[in-house]
């Protein structure tokens, strides 16, 4: 039991890193039947994804700065756009 | 069960989806962009990304750790402006935020015994609020904030491609 020290046990550890694992695109690309990634692996990857996503974010705030001034954003918008992201 | 093209009006997507076009449209009020200095397309840029990373943290409803540690740092940004000081006055409410979110030790160098305290530390910096979390924390708030991060950038790609055209 861990209950003692403020540690983590080995298998909260394990599941909290595999959950991890599952997010990620690249790590699970062609990983057919290989061995599990490593720790360290799985952490370093997440680095880089979340670095990808944000850059996103910066690069998609300045499209949508380009075109702000075009739009023309209506109460319905907001429903029927949540409606296309259902899909 | 769980019907896949079920509208869910009270899901994420949708809670950001509506705060963040509200967001957008106080912005486009402002003064138009072709009669703007550089500077105040840069100043536009920033409060799109500002409201995006804003809009996201506000529809986290369920209070996580991370979108604490950003609507935090994001108003006390717009005191900052002001008054340059003022980041070191508001410590002891963000003490208050992290104190919260740490009821353990928060050092990982005894946890992460097996090696990847460095990792971790990468992770601290990228993850709102991260610098306070012990392992365990750091981990289940990472794996939400990218679910976030996902969700904010489905979103946000969906409105650019819908309004540009």
């Amino acid at each position: 039991m861990s209950g003692a020290s403020n540690n983590i046990t080995d298998d909260e550890l394990n599941a909290l890193i595999l959950r991890l694992g599952t997010l990620l695109p690249q790590l699970n690309h062609g990983r057919h039947g290989r061995a599990s990634p490593s720790t360290t692996k799985i952490l370093k990857e997440t680095c880089s994804y979340i670095r990808r996503l944000q850059k996103e974010v910066d690069d998609l705030s300045e499209r949508l700065l380009q075109c702000l001034d075009s739009m023309d954003i209506t109460s319905s918008d907001a429903e029927f756009l949540t409606n296309l992201l259902q899909q | 069960m769980n019907n896949p093209h079920h509208l869910n009006p009270t899901s994420l997507k949708s809670r950001f989806t509506t705060r963040f076009l509200r967001a957008l449209t106080k912005i486009r009020a402002q003064k138009p962009i072709s009669s703007s200095s550089p500077t105040e397309i840069f100043r536009r840029y920033r409060r799109i990304k500002v409201a995006a990373d804003k809009s996201m943290a506000y529809s986290v409803r369920s209070r996580r750790i991370w979108s604490r540690a950003m609507l935090w740092k994001l108003r006390s940004r717009s005191y900052r402006r002001q008054d340059p000081c003022s980041g070191r006055r508001s410590g002891k409410t963000s003490q208050a935020i992290m104190k919260k979110s740490s009821n353990e030790n928060t050092t990982t160098r005894r946890e992460d015994g097996v090696g990847f305290v460095e990792e971790a530390d990468e992770l601290r910096q990228l993850v709102p609020g991260g610098e306070t979390m012990n392992l365990c924390n750091l981990l289940d708030e990472t794996a939400h904030y990218i679910k976030c991060l996902t969700t904010q950038v489905q979103v946000m790609k969906k409105i650019a491609d819908f309004y540009s055209f």
